[in-house]
């Protein structure tokens, strides 16, 4: 098993579940200081998921920076249908891919999933992700070391985190 | 337009209905004519989306917007309602206490046969419908009835339309008075306008199809339930008809009927019916 | 009980297409239910394939991926008859396994 969580982590969730109701946006959470991931690392990357902001978020995922490139290909709809279930893929020509992560900018949490690519696998992810309002998704894909990304605006009408 | 004049009638005041009930002639003298309504309804959706394949309309929503119906193939490419089919499969296999099983209930063993409800009972002289004749058929085997709006109903119609998927809708009026009475008494509620928002089942899926309703785009009513059951993302999860009628009197702020009551089987084979000849598509997947 | 793990894996001869699904309600810990009580937190954390002992994917998830969650990815190196193997974790230790054979 590769799962390492405790029932510490597990009731630190729920606790910040509830503040998250109340007091979306409050950001005390400690400040994970993951390293930058590499390709054989397998350890779920627990402090990247619970941080809010997209940034602080890439930085415990990574530790990187990332440019924007037309290599990228993010595929996600304009208005999705349903906030709950977004259709959201990714594909890329670059070289060298070791992983293709995917942020939604204004969601609780701004790490969505994270996905490693091992040698011999395709670059290209499709998956189904919750938006919790309008807000920007982010692709990106990790090649050859550096970090390069897509963003696209997807417009919420029925938002995804209220069941 | 009868259907116009329903919709007129209903957003009529009170003090006016007294009015119009001195000249209740204009459509009691109207015969009933169920081949007539379905062509006129057909005929009205064809002409509304000309650019809408005939056998599209039973797929929703997504036949009336073209960033919608990529999401939905998207979700076709392994279906939410996935689950809930194997369900409904294995559970339609799995004999009752009593060694039965639903096949024995049903005429070919319950496969294909999806696309023949409603009936109009003639012994019973009323519609039966799938969800009502599936619980029949376990209380027959001394097994205790599901709950229409979901979980096992919606696994089993699932399966059962899964096996008739392709299948043109086939409803039958037979020659009974009591079988146009309950068409026409079908008809009569989904044009008659409820609730406190005062909408009738035709003010959102007859006049404004392909349109946004805040947040949702309305589905076509022609075929509506051709799809069901359904997998509705805001419900996440499955619903029968019973639910969705439900959920629409709800939605329009109406007080919803018990599901399977008489109005509600009646309108069921009213819309079955003026939705003959278009394919059985469910189960379904909705926004 | 039937697995949560539905997964439809094919072969062209040099590339293998994956598709999975899974059941389970990816809870994000930010809803209530009807008696007002917040549902706590219960998602997948991660989500495994490995063919011809291998890792071919490895899916890192948090609270925002749908319920009954969806992935597609395509690897090279199996043909036709191999083994996929595909588990998840979730982060209140549940887990499921399942394998099927590429086609």
């Amino acid at each position: 098993m590769t799962t390492t969580t405790g029932p510490h982590p597990t009731r630190r969730l729920i606790l910040q579940g509830a503040a998250g109701v109340a007091l979306l946006g409050l950001g005390n959470l400690p400040f994970g200081a993951a390293p930058a991931r590499a390709a054989a690392n397998d350890k779920y990357p627990e402090e990247a998921f619970k941080l809010k902001n997209e940034a602080d978020a890439i930085k415990a995922l990574y530790g990187k920076t990332v440019e924007p490139s037309d290599k990228v290909k993010l595929d996600a709809p304009e208005i999705a249908e349903n906030g709950g279930v977004v259709p959201i893929s990714v594909t890329t020509t670059l070289d060298k891919v070791t992983s293709i992560s995917f942020f939604v900018a204004e969601n609780p949490n701004a790490l969505a999933a994270s996905y490693r690519i091992p040698d011999g696998t395709l670059p290209a992810v499709a998956n189904r992700l919750k938006m919790a309002k309008t807000t920007n998704v982010t692709a990106i894909v990790e090649a050859d070391g550096k970090l390069y990304s897509a963003t696209k605006e997807v417009k919420v009408t029925v938002g995804g985190c209220g069941g | 337009m009868k259907a116009r004049s329903a919709l007129l009638l209903g957003s009529l005041s009170a003090t006016l209905v007294a009015f119009a009930l001195t000249s209740p002639r204009v459509i009691a003298a109207d015969k009933v004519d169920p081949v007539a309504d379905a062509k006129a309804f057909q005929n009205f959706y064809f002409q509304k989306f000309p650019d809408v394949k005939h056998e599209d309309f039973v797929n929703g929503p997504y036949s009336m917007n073209e960033d919608m119906k990529r999401q939905w193939q998207e979700k076709e490419e392994f279906p939410p309602y996935e689950f809930a089919l194997d369900a409904g499969k294995e559970m339609f296999a799995t004999p009752f206490k009593n060694g039965k099983t639903y096949a024995d209930c049903f005429p070919n063993g319950g496969i294909g046969i999806r696309q023949n409800y409603p009936y109009f009972d003639t012994k019973e002289g009323k519609v039966v419908t799938l969800e009502l004749a599936l619980n029949r058929c376990r209380e027959a085997n001394g097994e205790a009835p599901y709950s229409y709006v979901k979980d096992e109903m919606a696994s089993l119609t699932a399966y059962m339309a899964f096996t008739s998927r392709g299948k043109p809708m086939d409803i039958k009026i037979p020659d009974d008075p009591r079988a146009l009475a309950a068409f026409e008494n079908g008809k009569r509620y989904f044009y008659t306008r409820r609730g406190q928002m005062n909408f009738s089942c035709a003010s959102c899926h007859v006049q404004s199809p392909g349109e946004r309703i805040r947040a949702e785009i309305l589905a076509p009513a022609l075929g509506i339930l051709n799809a069901m059951p359904i997998y509705r993302s805001e419900w996440s999860g499955m619903g029968t008809t019973s639910r969705r009628f439900v959920t629409c009197n709800s939605q329009t702020r109406a007080v919803p009927l018990e599901p399977q009551a008489d109005e509600y089987r009646d309108v069921e084979y009213f819309l079955s019916y003026v939705a003959n000849g278009l394919p059985i598509s469910g189960p379904g997947a909705r926004p | 009980m039937a697995s949560s793990i539905r997964v439809r894996s094919t072969s062209n001869g040099d590339i293998t297409e994956v598709q999975a699904l899974i059941q389970h309600p990816m809870d994000t810990g930010l809803v209530k239910d009807s008696k007002g009580e917040v549902i706590p937190a219960h998602f997948i954390q991660q989500l495994k394939f490995e063919c011809n002992g291998k890792d071919v994917f490895v899916a890192d998830w948090g609270t925002a991926v749908s319920k009954d969650p969806y992935v597609k990815f395509s690897f090279k190196g199996a043909k036709k008859g191999d083994d996929l193997k595909i588990s998840w974790t979730d982060n209140k230790g549940g887990s499921d396994t399942t394998t099927a054979k590429i086609a």
